[in-house]
């Protein structure tokens, strides 16, 4: 079916996402969607889904004029989204979040809509279980459970704004090959990323979007570099890999033992030093999250101690708040439900987060703490836009720029999950500028160039367990492929580096 | 006391929590849509009155609880319309509508005040009702209380098995993510207040047509029924068979207080009258115990075995609010 995009502008306020965007997009193609955070890329695609009504332009399908006022409108077009943000129901089951908004019929057929998730899921090699609660999924796998339902729902035009962020390398590649298949058979594909490697591989056309305007389409052979000029109007080069000098154990992690709803951890042995970036990688929902939570407090360990510093403060069993006290900070993934506080502006947070002294606010001090923030921090917004507002990218920085100074280890979730190439180089700049000082950095990561780029060292986790400390100069991707995909585990005892 | 003593006030505690249980199933359903309805108290009063009103004047008793259940749909459809069209507060609309419908009840039912009018009486369902004990418990009691036993495996089933009932549960829970799935989120709400206000309305007659039959005005004894239904719902964690646990577990606590008083002379009979009401809440408060942060903690040192046991336990005992109860839904 052929999407037309024709004249299509959205206002928020003064501040125009969408500019007089038209774009015209043929059956069974892939179209890659490219631009800076904030350029207007989601926006576009919720009213192409009903989720937002433009100010003016139409939307045409097979040349014929719509009204999309509403989602409901859009399904019922055969136009199925993908959210950023997963769209789901924490409280629910997996089973039942599945169904909901299936058409037909009264009662749901569990069975078949089972069989038909584990079927899915075991095409694409999800491992959610349908009966669990989404609630105790990772945002990975929520995203990975609402690509599975929107194939399920078979729709005619698909949107999927940034999918990829949340599956390991071999789901990508299945996922990619089950999509050109869709396409081939004559669905329209609409596919939002900030990964160039990705859109290169997938898409049949790539379109640009800058500061909401439409800046130009290319076809493959695809040149990397011109895309980027694009997408940022300037060139964006590349760091250096970074090697800096580490210091004293910062936190010893000595025999611990998890237990989360989903997964058990045995016998995790880890010396974190000042300045070091100690990467962990694996499958959604393969222990880091609840291995870097309990690094924080946030979950309790039933085994082993942890201790801060050199002088081995026992913090086993303490809270997050004396986490916190002792200068650890920890940045979860779920942006909005769990970090941000929707409804509040950028200037409250940085109010909330100072912890400022004394009872009544300081409206002047804290308007330049914002804006001195904001400007640091490149942030697309301004001290009185409340945080759903920004664009997922800006809420990324907002979180970053949030974080106390001194600190004494960052734990954190995804650092660049949904960030532009710009911004993730930006980010890293900042966060090694931390290390430097002495802060020492935790970080979970599905993209597998990141975790080889950024860390010093490596933890691989698969099913629960955890290989010792790799060092990441010497461990290509191939091999870190291959070990978060569970093979090559027998071959790990040599190599291990100094734990 | 003997059996046959005991036996039959089983069955008056099912016919007592019978009313409750129609509002709090009413109440409990509005909730999962995200609307709350506060009003309940002066609600049920105002229908008990209305519907007694109706009965005496018309001398139908169907069409006295066909008021009731309207009553009832206009006053949340009034909370509704103030918090969905008009984006007001609900806590502050429905409040503001629990103190007028009461005292309009009391004003309105001057005249009907302490007049005999027509009842429902009881049923004995023929064979069933031959069996011993249950026979008495359950099949020698009035249509509304046969009704509420049905009312709370059918609002189970609803909620927890059908379609529509999934998506009651999305639009209460993430009304954006239930809106990009196709549900049109205020009209559902709006149906679901005014569903959900019918089946609460019918408490009123339940009582001035059956248990408390008649209008007393203030001395009727229904006032602060609404205000315990409000409690019970959330002790029944948004959850058919639970809060009907709970509109029992208050009936019998209530009998319990009055059986005791005789035997018990030292104790005032305030505090009898009373003791149901902390004892929902120490209830409430057991329920609720796997929130707690330090019982996660203190469960970490217990062997593994049995911590997951406890831990299973508390996930199953654990209620959380619908996530948007009370929030208004706007598209932008
Ligand atoms: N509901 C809203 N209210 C106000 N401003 C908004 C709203 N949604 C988006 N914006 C603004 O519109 C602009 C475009 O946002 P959009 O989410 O479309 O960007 P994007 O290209 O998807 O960026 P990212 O890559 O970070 O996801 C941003 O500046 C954002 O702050
Ligand atoms: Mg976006």
């Amino acid at each position: 079916m052929r999407v037309e995009l024709r004249g299509i502008t959205k206002c928020f306020g003064s501040l125009r996402a969408n500019d007089n965007i038209s774009l015209s997009v043929p059956p069974s193609t892939i179209e890659g969607v490219l631009g800076e955070n904030g350029a207007g890329k989601s926006t576009l695609m919720k009213i192409l889904s009903g989720f937002y009504s433009p100010d003016s332009g139409d939307i045409l399908l097979d040349g014929k004029k719509v009204k999309i006022d509403a989602p409901a409108d859009a399904i019922r077009q055969g136009i199925g989204m993908l959210h950023q943000d997963p769209q789901d129901f924490p409280p629910l089951k997996v089973i039942d979040d599945f169904i909901l908004g299936k058409k037909g019929g009264l009662l749901p057929n569990r069975k078949n809509a089972a069989r038909d998730f584990r079927e899915l899921s075991s095409r694409f090699d999800f491992s959610i279980d349908p009966e669990t609660y989404v609630d105790s999924l990772t945002v990975g796998e929520r995203q990975q459970l609402e690509i599975l339902r929107l194939l399920w729902l078979g729709a005619r035009i698909l949107i999927l704004d940034e999918p990829t962020t949340g599956i390991s390398l071999p789901q990508k590649e299945k996922l990619f090959a089950t999509l050109k298949k869709l396409a081939s058979e004559g669905m329209t594909i609409l596919f939002v990323s900030h990964k160039l490697e990705d859109v290169e591989a997938l898409c049949s056309r790539a379109t640009v979007l800058r500061q909401g305007k439409l800046i130009g389409s290319m076809e493959p052979p695809f040149d990397t570099r011109v895309l980027v000029e694009m997408m940022f109007g300037k060139e964006v080069p590349q760091e250096p890999k970074t090697q800096l000098q580490v210091g004293t154990t910062v936190l010893s992690v000595k025999h611990i033992d998890l237990d989360g709803i989903r997964i058990q951890i045995k016998g995790v042995n880890l010396q974190v030093r000042a300045g070091e970036v100690i990467g962990l990688a694996g499958m959604e929902g393969s222990g880091q999250t609840l291995f870097l939570s309990a690094c924080a407090g946030l979950s309790q360990p039933v085994g082993g101690s942890f201790c801060l510093d050199e002088e081995e403060k026992e913090m086993t069993g303490r809270t997050y708040h004396e986490f916190r006290k002792k200068g650890v900070a920890y940045l979860p993934a779920a942006r909005l439900e769990q970090a941000l506080i929707p409804g509040l502006s950028l200037t409250e947070h940085f109010i909330l987060s100072e912890g400022m002294r004394g009872f009544f606010i300081d409206r002047k001090k804290s308007e330049e703490l914002a804006k001195s923030r904001i400007s640091l921090f490149n942030i697309k917004g301004k001290p009185e836009s409340t945080v759903e507002s920004l664009s997922g990218g800006n809420q990324q920085r907002a979180l970053l720029a949030l974080m106390r100074d001194p600190l004494k280890l960052i734990l954190v979730e995804h650092p660049t999950r949904g960030l532009d190439i710009e911004s993730t180089i930006y980010i890293w700049g900042k966060l090694k500028e931390r290390c430097a000082r002495g802060t020492a950095i935790v970080f979970i990561s599905s993209d597998l160039d990141e975790i080889l780029k950024y860390s010093d060292r490596v933890l691989v986790f698969f099913a629960g367990k955890v290989t010792p400390p790799l060092d990441a100069n010497t461990l290509s991707v191939e091999r870190l492929g291959r070990l978060i995909g569970g093979k090559d585990w027998d071959t790990l005892g040599t190599e291990a580096a100094h734990a | 006391m003997n059996n046959s003593a005991l036996v039959t006030s089983i069955a008056g505690v099912l016919a007592a929590a019978a009313p409750i249980l129609f509002a709090v199933i009413g109440e409990t359903i509005s909730e999962r849509a995200g609307v709350l309805n506060l009003s309940m108290n002066g609600m049920i009063l105002l229908s008990a009155m209305g519907s007694f009103a109706v009965a005496l004047a018309t001398g139908s008793v169907v069409l006295g609880f066909l008021m009731g259940a309207a009553i009832g749909a206009l006053v949340s459809l009034i909370v509704a319309f103030a918090s969905l069209t008009l984006l007001q507060s609900q806590v502050a609309v429905g409040f503001v509508l629990a103190l007028l419908c009461r005292d309009l009840s009391y004003f309105l039912g001057n005249p009907i005040m302490g007049k005999v009018g027509p009842r429902i009486s009881q049923v004995p369902i023929p064979g069933l009702e031959r069996i011993p004990i249950l026979g008495t418990i359950l099949f020698r009691q009035d249509v509304m209380t046969y009704f509420s036993f049905i009312l709370i495996v059918a609002a189970w089933f609803f909620v927890f098995r059908t379609k529509p009932g999934l998506t009651l549960r999305g639009v209460g829970e993430r009304p954006t993510a239930a809106y990009i799935r196709g549900a049109n989120v205020n009209r559902l709400r709006y149906l679901y207040a005014a569903i959900g206000g019918a089946i609460a309305g019918l408490a009123g007659p339940i009582y001035s047509l059956s248990i408390k039959a008649g209008w007393k005005g203030t001395i009727s004894g229904l006032d602060g029924i609404g205000w315990i239904v409000l409690s019970i719902t959330i002790f029944g964690g948004w959850k058919p068979f639970r809060a009907a646990f709970g509109a029992y577990l208050f009936a019998f606590l209530q009998w319990l207080g009055l059986v005791l008083q005789p035997s018990l002379p030292s104790v005032p009979s305030q505090v009898l009258q009373v003791a149901p009401f902390p004892l929902m809440i120490l209830t409430l408060l057991f329920v609720n115990i796997g929130n707690a942060e330090w019982v996660d903690r203190s469960l970490a040192r217990l062997p593994e075995n049995v911590r997951r046991d406890i831990a299973r336990v508390l996930r199953a005992m654990n209620a959380t609010p619908p996530a948007a109860l009370g929030a208004p839904f706007e598209k932008e």
